[in-house]
């Protein structure tokens, strides 16, 4: 009984690694066609979807030619110009020309680059970090150290309510409510990074405050009294006692909003607007990478679906480093 | 001998408790002696201890009837505690009287920060005093050669009898006039009591202390003075010798030859 108990332990924990390494290969090999076709320069590149404008147009293709159409929805004049620069400016935009000597060919010419949505998505995560950190372990102190109980209870019932809440519901509020009213008090669009970073640290607050609670609900009651018999005031066990004990747990919960902020769809894909191009202010609409897949997926073949592989491998990568890292970097001790 | 403190008709009901933890009792500290609370599970010593630097005041809804009377710097006359209310006074309260729990609490940091913390509280700011008390205290509290090398290591990593010591050592750096124990050796192996029972007997020479034990054999040792409560009241308080030897009322001769409790 303990031994069959134990191999079901043993496979279950197996299945884990068996999962990851099973995902990693799929996303590889889906991607591999657009890996060999743009290379690392696929993270640099801020176009898609985009074609060369130097092709001779006998050679456009029927199926190219609907791209051109969306790619000319997409992007205004000067943002072509923009990116023209931006190509330019870099040094080594040979693959550029083989892509050109390879046009003749027959093979396809449209560039599709990740910046955008990488930079999207990074950003509007940070934005989200930054505004719900302090207020998701405000939170989580009022209701562990100075809520009188009988508030606390209803109200971490209330935020563990909230965290279970799917995200596509954040996202709608997002866009009928919450954007337009950063629209109002910050000026431009209703959907931009800005509403897109908001809507996420908000989704994430009841998350990251029900985890940092439970974090701090492990600090001994008889360890703050040991610092409050030194003389101490509920400021300073709050600050020297219950944050340096409850550490772990803090960033732990940090990090796994993290996690879920970086991959977030849903929510992020009502009110990021979409479209690729940079923000150039907070309240420029831009892209994230989930929302493009999501978006994309359905009307994609060949390599354009093979290019969202690629993207969904950076994301993949970019969850996994971020995560490990902090691991690495904050929990090494303990 | 004069009394450090005198616990005077004190009643003590928890917030939301049909009935008082705490009825009537009465307790003398001695000055410069150790005074033991011992007595079944559950009779309230641990209840009387706290109320002795209020610490229970943490908790709001708590009340307290009669007197605690500690023994002012002047040395003649005597503040009720019960009667302070602002919130600086009774930090104050704390500082001179310390408590040491039941299992030892080092805080998440150095162990020269430890002993630090209280003091940069009490406002001792300048580095150099900060070290020669630090350094006093861990002597006092029979820490000195274990931990001189490791002041700069995490407390957390001291084993458990010298995470006590430092905690008693934490609280003898605020140089308090009381200390109160509340069975401080309970979570400890033998050798770590015998230390700390011999620290004790050391302590009653610059402080007053109060200890809640379970260990008659530990109370026999090391006290004075020993308090006998039952259900929250106090059935009994004499010299230790006369409570363990003769004891005039039928339960603690009881309890003390084990026939309950
Ligand atoms: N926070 C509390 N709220 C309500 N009642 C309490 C609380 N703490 C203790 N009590 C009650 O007060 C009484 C005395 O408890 P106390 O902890 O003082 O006992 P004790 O003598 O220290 O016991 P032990 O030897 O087990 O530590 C008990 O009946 C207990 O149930
Ligand atoms: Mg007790």
């Amino acid at each position: 009984m303990e031994l069959i108990f134990k191999k079901i332990a043993q496979l279950s924990a197996s299945l884990v690694f068996v999962i990851l390494a099973a995902t990693t290969i799929v996303l590889y090999l889906s991607a591999k066609p657009a890996i060999e076709e743009f290379g690392l320069k696929f993270l640099i590149e801020p176009r898609w979807g985009v074609q060369e404008k130097v092709e001779p147009p006998a050679i456009a293709e029927q199926s190219d030619l609907k791209q051109l159409e969306k790619s000319a929805d997409i992007q205004t004049d000067d943002d072509f110009i923009k990116d023209e620069e931006d190509f330019m400016m870099d040094d080594e935009d040979d693959f550029i020309f083989d892509d050109d000597m390879e046009s003749d060919s027959n093979r396809n010419k449209t560039i599709y680059g990740a910046l955008v949505p990488i930079v999207g998505t990074v950003f509007s995560t940070l934005i989200a970090m930054l505004f719900s950190i302090p207020l998701a372990i405000g939170i989580a102190v009022f209701l562990s150290e100075i809520a009188p109980s009988a508030l606390a209870k209803p109200v971490g019932v209330a935020i563990e309510l909230l965290a279970s809440i799917p995200s596509i519901i954040y996202g709608m509020w997002g866009l009928f409510y919450f954007g337009p009213f950063i629209a109002s008090l910050f000026g431009g669009n209703t959907v931009s990074l800005l509403v897109a970073g908001l809507v996420l640290g908000i989704m994430v607050i009841p998350f990251m405050a029900a985890l940092s609670r439970d974090a701090i609900a492990t600090v001994p009651d008889m360890l703050k009294e040991s610092a409050y018999a030194m003389g101490a005031t509920k400021l300073e066990v709050i600050k020297d006692v219950v944050f340096p004990y409850a550490k772990t747990g803090i960033i732990g919960s940090i990090i796994l909003s993290f996690g879920r902020a970086l991959g977030e769809t849903m929510a992020v894909a009502f009110v990021i607007g979409g479209v690729y191009q940079f923000a150039e202010k907070v309240t420029d609409p831009t892209n994230s990478i989930p929302v493009v897949l999501a978006n994309s997926f359905a009307e994609s073949s060949g390599l354009s679906l093979s290019v969202l592989f690629y993207l969904a491998l950076i994301l993949f990568v970019l969850s996994f480093g971020v995560i490990a890292i902090a691991k690495f970097y904050f929990l090494r001790r303990k | 001998m004069k009394n450090m403190m005198e616990v005077k008709g004190l009643t003590f009901t928890y917030s939301g408790a049909n009935e008082a933890s705490l009825v009537d009792v009465t307790l003398p500290v001695e000055k410069n002696k150790v005074t033991a609370l011992i007595g079944p599970s559950g009779c309230g010593k641990s209840t009387l201890l706290r109320g002795m630097n209020r610490i229970h005041d943490l908790y709001p809804g708590h009340t307290y009837e009669g007197v605690i009377n500690l023994l002012n710097t002047d040395g003649k006359s005597y503040t009720n505690i019960l009667d302070i209310k602002k919130e600086a006074e009774l930090i104050r309260l704390r500082q001179r009287v310390g408590m040491i729990f039941q299992k030892p609490t080092p805080f998440p940091m150095t162990i020269f920060e430890n002993i630090a913390y209280g003091l940069r509280l009490s406002g001792i700011k300048n580095k150099a005093d900060l070290k020669d008390i630090v350094e006093q205290s861990l002597r006092d509290a029979a820490l000195w050669n274990e931990a001189k090398d490791r002041l700069d290591h995490d407390a957390r990593g001291l084993s458990g009898g010298q995470q006590q010591r430092l905690c008693i050592a934490r609280a003898i750096a605020l140089k308090p006039e009381v200390i109160l124990f509340d069975e401080p050796t309970s979570a400890l192996d033998p050798i770590s009591t015998l230390a700390i029972e011999e620290m004790i007997s050391v302590l009653r020479e610059k402080y007053s202390i109060c200890i809640v034990t379970h260990n008659m054999q530990q109370a026999a040792r090391i006290s004075d003075f020993t308090g006998f409560m039952y259900l929250g009241e106090m059935i009994e308080y004499d010299q230790t010798d006369t409570i363990f030897m003769k004891p005039s009322k039928k339960q603690t001769e009881d309890y003390i030859s084990g026939r309950f409790g």
